[in-house]
């Protein structure tokens, strides 16, 4: 049968919150019994939006990561939930039923993605319920994929096997996949989120000024294997981005045919911003 | 007898009938009847036809002829105007032609005249049914707001949920730009803001206010201690006693003092809609009992106004320049898009939501450059990418005026539009080069102001010079915002018309933009915008004249006070008595020269204070004066109008709970403004009329704005000339008469589905793009009833509004004003600003500037505090021990410095005050900058208000009062340099070895 996903793009997120508002909008002030108990007016986010900044001044990268409950195929909660308080549907949406959860603490630990939000008035571990209520009566998608402007959200409604073919089509990836809950939210462009830089701009004299040296050829080394070349653009810039936080020492290699070659080493650790790079005239001859 | 005498006796006789069955049909209307008991009399003059109608415990007596005592009478001249007034749906201009000639008139307290004709006007509506049930048993209803149009869920009066329009199979299609190979068409449905999305928990805050209140220890008989303005508590005071102390006050003060005696101030965007909104009901009351007026600057435009126009006219755009068809001439002409302090996915383009933000995602598709230059790296950028540029702020026009003069120097910039299309060019030339000054303005030497290394300026000229390029300003693209909201705003937004100007303004792929403005969709409907001025009567201070009044005659309103206050000066006017500015006129390039002076010869100075929405505290300047002024003697009596209790309601003497906009009646477009920012719609997807529907009813005794200047209105016997004797669905309805609507949809659908979307014209009969007809030496072709007739120096629509006609890189405007002005003369020069990182003297003591520009979540005051959902985004606000404190960036170095970490409690600083906020650390903001959003809606000082550490946010206490320039008055927010250290919790304004002398 067909079940419910939801797709992230991390790309695509500028932390407008129309999602969050979407989702405060649609459960503060309401009681949609058996599906989600009302949410409190302020401290609950249950879509939360994670911000990172990548790089230094000036160079920098700002992703955001949306979190939600992941309504897991094999959810921790549902294993620490009393009184059967957490179901899942068999179209895939984990239900913490307010009716059968007052009280039940443990499930806010329980949830590895910090997605469960305890409820203090009530006494009610409350998670985002993927709107379920509003999928039964016929929407097709979430509150938050239909304001999401950039369309960075998406509700998909399908056979699992459909399913599996778009995560390996679109590259998709879950939250800790090594928690082998396996998720029903699932991320595109996860590496903005994970992912660091190594960025660099060339500069070097032109007629006797200094200028920005467009169209030079960098390379990106690793215990002497080349990972990528770039080319610097317009202003001088370079940047090599994927790569896996702390993962050890780099070789970044400049070679331009009016300047003499420069290596540069990086010890990675988060994006490294190398700052402008002079280059030094070739000897003439 | 005549056939009109028959016809009116049997229209009034139908009119009994007509009360008595729709009594019957609706308990509304029978509720209504039972209201009041009294007798009309409705004659014409010589009295050859009437018919009285005794209203009496919900019961109807009624006879043809005269009563002997009736409490009012409406009389008109003859049976045969009476046979055509009373046919429903009557024609407008036909009714107010018969007031203006006092044919048509009524008599008795105004309180039962208003009843009794809303009563008559109310059986066209009574039982109409509007709004969609829905499956789960709510009832949707539409509305519209700053941050877009909402279906609105409602059960049991409650309101449900808010969501964007999802446009239906009975709804206009979308428009396709075909560019480079590949088509784009925009998303069918509307996009909403996030200050628009919390709107429930705003409409719900506990901070509503839900019924009248007065200050506690204000007797308007005894000791008003007008000095306990802001300290001293409410108490809960009826309608009834409210509305007479105002009305009695607005009565006292204009007999005791005279003409000008009141001041009315609104705030901008605290709601929408044409009929309930400032621009209209608002209007209407203060020029109805006379008021001095506040002149607002033109906040969002500063630099464009007082300094772009000189070089290219606009004076009705207030220096922006127009915009038709832009976005298709971006997508399939240019190469390259500069967004120079333009940060549209944060600011919405105001009031268009998302609607330009999938448009910019084409960027990517279309392989098209990005650079930005701003000092933040902003949201735009953070989502966009491309180059970025981080200038100190302020020193922008260094940047601009040295990529002036690469191209100069290169020989890279369009030759002959300059020598065919502008004059001047010589003189600023020469300036750039340095045969002026002896400095020529080069990358080097701009590099020390800006911080922007001269290699990336000669980079960025080569490529802005290689490419056809578009200059995205401000959030609107053709300005709007940012770093004309500065010391030198006007400098800045000159020299990037100037940069334009040599790139070749209007040629295919380069304009100003950045597909914010120009979508394709149809201008040529008619609807009109807010600022049209809908039911104020308005006809110099609004639209009216040029758009609404031809649709919709209305009895004209004027304001019998020429006094004016700018309203950055509101304070030394109250405390100081005497305060100037200029003003803020689109009509010509010449009126924004037109100084006044305040107190206007022979009137009262200001005594009373009437306040209408918003609020000043969160969005002036330096607005610890606001607070002072409010806590003074020579205000004798100040009414705030609010929704919420917040800023500055905490001020007033009376207060009046007005209700949000989803518990009354009105009709608008979205983004629909008119006036100044005429077509701006073209913002929008898709043009898209909307009903707004009375979703719920008004939240405990809380009253639309127009209902409660009704009641005042009835207490000073204006209450007929206020209203027209309508109710405000008879209004809207009147509106959409006045539109083209009616030629596409019936009354009974339109109210009941509550939108229209215009359909977008066939490619074919798109307007042709901005400036292209300039660009190639036509008549101006593009659907824009500006520059005035008399503007054009040669012929009708032949050039620009500027004496030459042509883009002029040394304006003749200014020559002819001052030409040795300094801070603005003829062409376009640096000069660094009055308050900044190389302002000696101060920077020694306030080393950052900080930068405040609109909230991305909240529209100015609107969605910010009452305990609103947004204040649960930590970009807006941060949680610290049970507390929301405002947000401050900073960069991390800066912070360290400090010893200040994340989210730590800091004291932002300067002579003007103190703010406390919660610490971002970033790597956003250079070195020396830090950034706050301006707009707090909560003043929360902790001592002494006007005098006190403020927990609540408004870090436009620091923001300097100074204008821009002294020949101007513009806000400089921008330029603020400040102090920031770790907050102790002590309510020490400063350390003391900053102490200042008072």
């Amino acid at each position: 049968m067909k079940k419910w996903n939801l797709v992230i793009d991390v790309a695509q997120c500028f932390n407008c919150n129309a999602c969050t508002m979407a989702c405060h909008d649609e459960y503060f002030g309401n009681d949609f019994p058996g599906v989600a108990a009302e949410m409190p007016r302020l401290g609950h986010r249950w879509i939360e939006i994670c911000q990172r900044e990548s790089g230094t001044f000036p160079v920098v990268e700002v992703s955001y990561l949306p979190v939600t409950c992941n309504h897991c195929d094999n959810p921790p909660c549902m294993k620490a939930a009393r009184d059967g308080a957490i179901v899942k549907r068999a179209d895939g949406i984990v239900i913490i039923v307010p009716e059968k959860a007052k009280g039940q603490r443990q499930l806010v630990e329980a949830c590895p993605y910090g997605a469960i939000w305890w409820n203090e008035e009530k006494q009610l571990p409350q998670a985002w319920p993927f709107d379920a209520h509003l999928l039964d009566g016929g929407w097709t998608q979430t509150r938050g994929a239909q304001v999401c402007p950039t369309r960075a959200m998406r509700t998909l409604h399908l056979e699992d096997e459909e399913m599996q073919r778009i995560v390996l089509e679109e590259k998709l990836s879950v939250l800790h996949p090594e928690f082998k809950t396996k998720p029903r939210v699932y991320y595109k462009n996860l590496d903005r989120w994970t992912r660091v830089f190594v960025a660099g701009s060339l500069a070097g004299e032109i007629s006797g000024v200094t200028e920005c040296i467009a169209g030079a050829r960098v390379t990106l080394e690793k215990n002497g294997a080349k990972l990528a070349e770039a080319v610097t653009d317009a202003y001088g810039d370079f940047r090599f981005g994927g790569l896996e936080e702390a993962s050890g020492t780099y070789i970044v290699r400049v070679a331009d045919g009016r300047f003499n070659p420069k290596t540069l080493e990086v010890a990675l650790g988060k994006s490294a911003v190398l700052g402008t790079i002079i280059l030094e005239r070739r000897a003439a001859g | 007898m005549s056939l009109g005498t028959l016809k009116f006796s049997a229209l009034l006789f139908g009119m009994l009938k007509m009360l008595r069955h729709k009594a019957r049909r609706h308990s509304a209307f029978a509720q209504r009847l039972a209201e009041k008991n009294f007798t009309a009399q409705i004659r014409t003059f010589e009295g050859d036809v009437g018919r009285y109608f005794s209203f009496r415990d919900g019961r109807i007596d009624s006879k043809s002829g005269l009563h002997p005592d009736p409490q009012i009478t409406v009389s008109i001249a003859s049976a045969e105007l009476g046979a055509r007034l009373f046919t429903p749906w009557v024609e407008q201009l036909e009714r107010i032609e018969a007031m203006k000639n006092f044919d048509f008139k009524a008599e008795g307290p105004d309180e039962l005249v208003v009843w009794f004709t809303q009563t008559l006007a109310m059986m066209q509506t009574v039982g109409l049914e509007y709004g969609t049930a829905m499956p789960d048993g709510t009832k949707r209803f539409v509305t519209n707001t700053n941050g877009g149009p909402l279906f609105v869920y409602v059960k049991d009066d409650r309101i449900v949920r808010l969501t964007p329009i999802e446009f239906g199979e009975g709804d206009a299609g979308p428009w396709t730009i075909k560019a480079r190979g590949r088509s784009f068409t925009p998303p069918r449905k509307t996009s909403v803001a996030p200050h628009t999305l919390c709107s429930k928990s705003t409409v719900y805050s506990p901070h509503r206010l839900l019924h009248p209140m007065k200050r506690v220890d204000f007797d308007p008989k005894g000791e008003r201690n007008p000095r306990n303005r802001g300290v001293s508590g409410y108490v809960r005071i009826s309608w009834d006693e409210a509305l007479d102390l105002v009305a009695s006050e607005i009565k006292r003060v204009k007999t005791e003092h005279g003409q000008g005696a009141i001041i009315a101030n609104h705030g901008s965007h605290h709601t929408w809609g044409n009929i309930g909104y400032y621009i209209s009901a608002a209007y209407k009351f203060f020029n109805a009992i006379g008021t001095t007026r506040v002149i607002h600057n033109p906040d969002s435009w500063e630099g464009w106004y007082w300094g772009a126009m000189h070089h290219y006219g606009y004076s009705m755009r207030l220096g922006q320049t127009e915009t038709y068809s832009l976005v298709e001439d971006l997508m399939k002409e240019a190469e390259m898009v500069v967004f120079w302090s333009a940060d549209p996915e944060c600011t919405s383009g105001s009031y268009s939501a998302f609607e330009g933000t999938p448009r910019r995602q084409w960027l990517k598709d279309l392989g098209i450059e990005i650079v930005h230059i701003d000092p933040y790296y902003n949201h735009t950028a953070a989502l966009l990418g491309g180059k970025w540029f981080a200038p100190k702020p302020g020193t922008d026009t260094a940047m601009a005026l040295a990529i002036a003069w690469v191209w100069i120097n290169e020989g890279t910039y369009d030759k002959k539009y300059v020598a065919e299309r502008s004059v001047g060019f010589e003189v600023w030339r020469d300036y750039l080069l340095g045969k002026e000054d002896g400095v020529p303005k080069t990358p080097e030497w701009q590099e020390p102001e800006t911080g922007i290394a001269a290699k990336d300026v000669r980079a960025l000229a080569r490529r802005w010079a290689s490419k056809k390029t578009y200059l995205g300003a401000g959030g609107w693209g053709n300005g709007h915002g940012g770093a004309c909201r500065a010391a030198t705003g006007i400098q800045w937004a000159r020299a990037l018309a100037c940069l334009l100007a040599m790139q070749g303004m209007g040629r295919p792929g380069v304009n100003f933009g950045h597909l914010q403005w120009g979508t394709p969709i149809d201008l040529h409907f008619y609807f009109p915008g807010y600022a049209d001025g809908g039911l104020s009567g308005d006809i110099e201070n609004t639209g009216m004249p040029i758009s609404l009044y031809q649709r919709m005659p209305q009895l004209p309103t004027f304001n019998p006070s020429t006094q004016k206050v700018p309203r950055l000066r509101i304070p030394e006017a109250i405390l100081e008595g005497k305060t100037e500015g200029y003003p803020w006129n689109g009509k010509t390039i010449e009126g924004q020269f037109q100084k006044f002076s305040y107190p206007a010869p022979g009137h009262s100075p200001i005594r009373m204070f009437y306040k209408y929405g918003g609020a000043s505290i969160g969005t002036m300047s330096e607005t610890n004066r606001y607070v002072k002024a409010y806590r003074t003697e020579n205000l004798e009596f100040v009414v705030n109008q609010s929704i919420w209790f917040e800023g500055e309601a905490k001020f007033a003497d009376v207060i009046l709970p007005a209700c949000t906009q989803f518990e009354r009646w009105d009709i608008s477009e979205f983004g629909g403004t008119g006036g100044y920012a005429l077509h701006g719609q073209t913002q929008m997807n898709h043009r898209i009329a909307l009903m707004q529907h009375k979703c719920i009813e008004p939240l405990g005794e809380s009253k639309s704005d127009y209902q409660i200047f009704l009641e005042l209105a009835n207490r000073l016997g204006l209450g007929a000339y206020y209203s027209e004797g309508m109710n405000e669905l008879d209004w809207v309805k009147r509106l959409f008469d006045a539109s083209d609507l009616p030629k596409h949809i019936s009354w009974p659908e339109f109210l009941k589905k509550g939108y229209f979307v215009v359909p977008a014209p066939p490619e074919e009969r798109r307007d042709p793009p901005a400036l292209r007809w300039f660009y190639e030496g036509r008549k101006k072709d593009v659907p824009e009833p500006h520059p005035l007739p008399g503007d054009y120096g040669k012929q009708y629509l032949e050039g620009l509004q500027t004496q030459s006609g042509k883009f002029e890189f040394e304006c003749s405007s200014l020559k002819r004003f001052d030409p040795d002005d300094p801070e603005r003369p003829p062409i376009v020069k640096y000069l660094p600003s009055w308050e900044g990182l190389q302002t000696k003297g101060l920077v020694e003591r306030y080393p950052l500037q900080m930068i405040s520009p609109h909230s991305r979540f909240s529209y100015h005051t609107l969605s910010d505090g009452k305990q609103s959902a947004v204040n649960d985004i930590e970009e807006h606000r941060v949680r610290i021990d049970g507390y929301y404190y405002w947000v401050m960036r900073i960069n991390s170095e800066d912070a360290k410095g400090r010893g200040i970490k994340q989210h730590d409690l800091v004291k932002v600083f300067n002579d003007r005050g103190a703010v406390v906020c919660a610490a971002q650390l970033t790597e956003r903001l250079p070195r020396g900058t830090v950034h706050s959003y301006e707009s707090s809606a909560v003043y929360d000082p902790i001592s002494e208000p006007g005098n006190s550490v403020d927990r609540g946010g408004c870090i436009n206490q620091l923001t300097p009062k100074r204008s821009i320039a002294a020949k101007v008055t513009g806000t400089a927010v921008n330029s603020c340099l400040v102090e920031i250290e770790r907050w102790d919790g002590s309510g020490a304004l400063r350390p003391a070895a900053l102490a200042v002398s008072a």
